[in-house]
């Protein structure tokens, strides 16, 4: 199989303007990835399917993966300007402007993403696997991605899964619907901050995680019944 | 549902099934088969529209069974999964231990000793044997022969059950493999009742053939019903018996070359027409290949370390990176695509489920034969619901 | 010709009905309750403390550390920790479980309790007729119902219990024998500290040499 690099010269060089990174998975398994604009996906998709050398005819796994919002806290070195009071000559005190190097911390908030994951094989020339990534741009309110079910069929009942699970709504497929789920649940409980709801059953053995939930569940009864 | 609205249904998608036109207007009667239906093998609804006998839609419903195994696993360590992967497919509990073995040893860069992968393949293609003879055997149920095949096949596995309790403890929930190896090693005279078990097996197919390939029942049942056409069934994702049944030839014991099947000799059965006979076909002879493999595997088996040497039960933390490791299951492709963080429990831990993907096609199959034919077509897929809804 | 199929397949029945008069290989079924197969040797159903000697309580081998409580899967087992020191099978003085709960009604029987136990404490039982009406009582297992003797260990796992027998007296023998040695060695030290002391320049006296 050709590498990924090469993967990406060739898409490049079919759809202009693809804009394809890769993304190196530093792991002994060395399946690296391929980040894809969601805007070009779909004709990337179709490129990688039908191309003779790369003939990537099978879909085999379609997933989500949760990237929650992370606050990144660096140390920075600024040099500010601070005045001193010196001892000048004959004891007079003189006002100095000197420059100083302080660490700062700064923190900001690198905004989280929900992504999409695809392992991709080719029946034909048996290879692969070439995994593709696309993320959406938040976590909240944009949350689309094109749906690749037109090109591999095999993801329409996947995609309709990450759609369930992570909330990843996928423009173009033809059935979006809840799957695991039932139609009326609303989160998606997949999600790293989904909270569980109340389901407290008695436990004779609670303790650690379960016994949290235990104290929360008995404290929100009796907040309930004051 | 009336017949105008199936019609708009139908043109709004894209590469459904080709349409099957309803005879005449007006409304179609909709049944829903499920969950409690017997032949769903579990809790499964499809809702059926019908026009007289002729099935024109089908939608397949889920989750009755989800219980979230995925959030689970990312909420214990690695080893704590294990017992868990022995529900999803409860049929074939080695098989599930061994792709997620296979998928946390990529991610971790662990090696696995020969005889290890040699207790491996042996426990993997006995799995396959009892999976594939039940299959059979709920096939022939779901086509009124009450009884008679499923318990052959059910005395048969009996016999394999057996050797796992005899070896892991459990008969079905076997928690046996490990990152890195296996837990408990064979005794020989565990080699010998295998052997011995192996040995009466080729007896058992032949019975199974006679009891049924020839039938004039099943083949009126069976030919020409359900077909999946090779290009359909590579596109949708489809693996295992079903896709080499419509004559694909890929088998990821050959195309992967995982754990040590390169060293056996085996042949991949293929199927013509991709209808029901045929994945009945596939199956007796995949159970034939098995029997061999079985046969190489006893025969050489090495002795040594079961476990390498650097992997620990407790602790266990794979530096951070993916993989995705798959493994031919009875059912189909079985893989696990995990992320690490560098923490105890897996950041994200995916299971591809086959017999979930494997319903991909099921109205494409049913669309245009009668109701008592998606019994049969429903059962020659395989699948176990504790894997489908995970 | 129509029906071949059908003929051979009856006949195959046939066989098999009139077999399982004969052999006792087609006949697979029990009458269970009154009738057993007995239960093979590495079956495993739920887990059960094991003590040495005549008294449960003093013959614990479990030291509370709580591992299994940490990794046990579904999170079954309770324990606590004693506030005194008994001594365990070395004659080490270590704490000992106050309370050991485990709901079976939650156990999955993984034995993975056993695996990661560093003190061969916890071993799987091959009881299995548990069935209860009591959810709640009955079907959690206190440190009393879950302790069973060595004894009771090798008559159902009897390859099992000798393998940890043999590794148990190792270790209590290097054990011992650290002890020996430390016993010694502390003898040796203190004899030589005598000599030392018997041996140093009385206090007062100049000492020889200089420095
Ligand atoms: S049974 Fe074993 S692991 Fe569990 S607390 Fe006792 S000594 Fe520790
Ligand atoms: S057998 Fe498994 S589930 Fe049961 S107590 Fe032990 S670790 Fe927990």
């Amino acid at each position: 199989m050709k590498t990924v690099e090469e993967i990406k010269a060739a898409i490049e060089a079919a759809v202009p303007g693809a804009g394809v990174t890769v993304v190196l998975n530093p792991s002994p398994s060395a399946q690296h990835s391929l980040r894809l604009e969601p805007a070009h996906a779909l004709a990337v998709a179709a490129f990688l399917r039908d191309d003779p050398e790369l003939a990537f005819d099978y879909l085999s796994n379609v997933t989500g993966v949760d990237w929650l919002d992370k606050e990144i806290a660096e140390k920075v070195k600024v040099t500010r300007q601070v005045t001193k009071t010196v001892d000048g000559p004959e004891g007079t005190k003189l006002e100095q402007v000197v420059d100083e190097i302080v660490e700062e911390t700064r923190k900001h908030v690198e905004p989280g993403s929900l992504e999409a994951v695809y392992h991709l094989y080719s029946v034909a020339l048996r290879h692969g696997p070439l995994v593709l990534r696309m993320r959406t741009v938040n976590r909240t309110d944009k949350v689309e991605l094109p749906s690749l079910t037109p090109v591999w069929r095999a993801a329409e009942l996947q995609e309709r899964e990450v759609f369930d699970l992570y909330g990843i709504v996928f423009t173009g497929h033809p059935d979006l619907r809840r799957i695991l789920m039932w139609d009326e649940f609303k989160d998606y409980p997949m999600r790293k901050d989904y909270v569980e709801p109340d389901d407290y059953e008695y436990e004779p053995t609670a303790h650690d995680a379960v016994l949290k939930r235990a104290q929360e569940h008995r404290s929100r009864e009796q907040g309930s019944r004051d | 549902m009336s017949v105008a609205e199936t019609r708009t249904e139908r043109s709004a998608g894209w590469n459904r099934p080709p349409a099957v036109e309803p005879e005449g207007e007006g409304e179609l009667l909709e049944v829903a088969m499920g969950p409690h239906h017997p032949s769903t093998h579990g809790v499964f609804r499809m809702d059926v529209s019908l026009d007289g006998e002729r099935v024109v839609r089908l939608k397949p419903v889920f989750g009755y069974l989800h219980r979230n195994h995925e959030k689970i696993a990312e909420g214990v360590a690695y080893l704590a999964s294990m017992p868990y992967t022995d529900r999803l497919d409860y049929f074939c509990s080695l098989t599930n231990n061994w792709a997620y073995a296979l998928a946390v040893e990529k991610l971790a860069g662990q090696e696995v000793p020969a005889r290890a992968e040699y207790i491996r393949v042996i426990l993997a293609e006995l799995t396959r044997i009892q999976n594939h003879a039940s299959t059979i055997g709920f096939l022939l149920q779901e086509m009124g022969a009450s009884g008679t095949p499923l318990m052959y096949a059910f005395r048969e596995r009996e016999k394999i059950l057996d050797l796992f309790e005899s070896l892991t403890g459990s008969r079905m929930m076997c928690n046996y493999m490990r990152f890195g190896g296996c837990r408990v090693d064979l005794s020989s005279a565990w080699i010998e009742a295998t052997k011995k078990v192996v040995a009466g097996l080729p007896a058992f197919v032949d019975e199974f053939e006679a009891l049924l390939t020839g039938n004039e029942i099943l083949m009126a049942r069976c030919q020409g019903v359900g077909v999946l056409k090779p290009d359909l069934a590579v596109n949708a994702g489809i693996s295992g018996p079903m896709l080499r049944a419509s004559g694909v030839n890929y088998d990821l014991r050959k195309v992967d070359h995982y754990g040590i099947y390169d060293r056996f000799q085996f042949r991949v059965p293929l199927g013509d027409h991709g209808d029901i006979y045929d994945r009945y076909m596939v199956r007796v002879l995949e159970m034939r290949e098995s029997i061999g493999i079985l046969n190489q595997a006893l025969q050489d088996i090495p002795l040594g370390p079961i476990m390498d040497a650097k992997a620990k039960l407790r602790g266990f933390r794979p530096k951070p990176g993916e993989a995705y490791g798959r493994i031919e299951a009875p059912k189909g492709e079985l893989g696990f695509y995990l992320i690490s963080d560098g923490g105890p429990n897996p950041y994200r831990y995916r299971v591809r489920p086959p017999s979930l993907i494997n319903l991909t096609v099921l109205e494409d199959m049913c669309l245009g034969h009668n109701v008592a034919d998606v019994v049969l077509i429903f059962g020659s897929v395989d699948i176990v619901l504790g894997e489908v809804d995970r | 010709m129509l029906g071949e199929g059908i003929v051979k397949g009856m006949l195959e029945t046939a066989k098999n009905f009139a077999g399982s008069f004969v052999s006792e290989d087609r006949l697979t079924t029990v009458e269970y309750p009154e009738q057993r197969i007995p239960t093979a040797e590495n079956a495993r159903v739920f887990p059960f403390l094991i003590y040495d000697g005549p008294d449960w309580h003093a013959g614990l081998r479990c030291v509370a550390c709580q591992i299994c409580e940490k990794e046990c899967p579904p999170k079954c087992i309770y324990i606590e920790k004693s506030k005194d020191k008994k001594p365990d099978f070395v004659g080490k003085p270590q704490i000992y479980p106050a309370r050991f709960d485990i709901d079976i009604s939650v156990c999955m029987s993984c034995q993975i309790c056993v695996e990661v136990c560093p003190f061969e404490a916890i071993k799987m039982d091959t009881e299995f007729e548990l069935a209860t009406g009591d959810r709640f009582g009955g079907l959690l297992l206190d440190c009393r119902e879950l302790a069973k003797s060595n004894e009771y260990y090798h008559s159902i796992h009897p390859t099992e219990a000798a393998e940890v027998d043999a590794r148990l007296a190792e270790e209590k023998k290097a054990a011992e024998a650290k002890a020996k040695a430390a016993a010694a060695a502390a003898a040796q030290k203190a004899a030589a500290d005598a000599a030392a002391k018997a041996a140093a320049p009385k206090p007062g006296a100049p000492a020889a040499g200089g420095s």
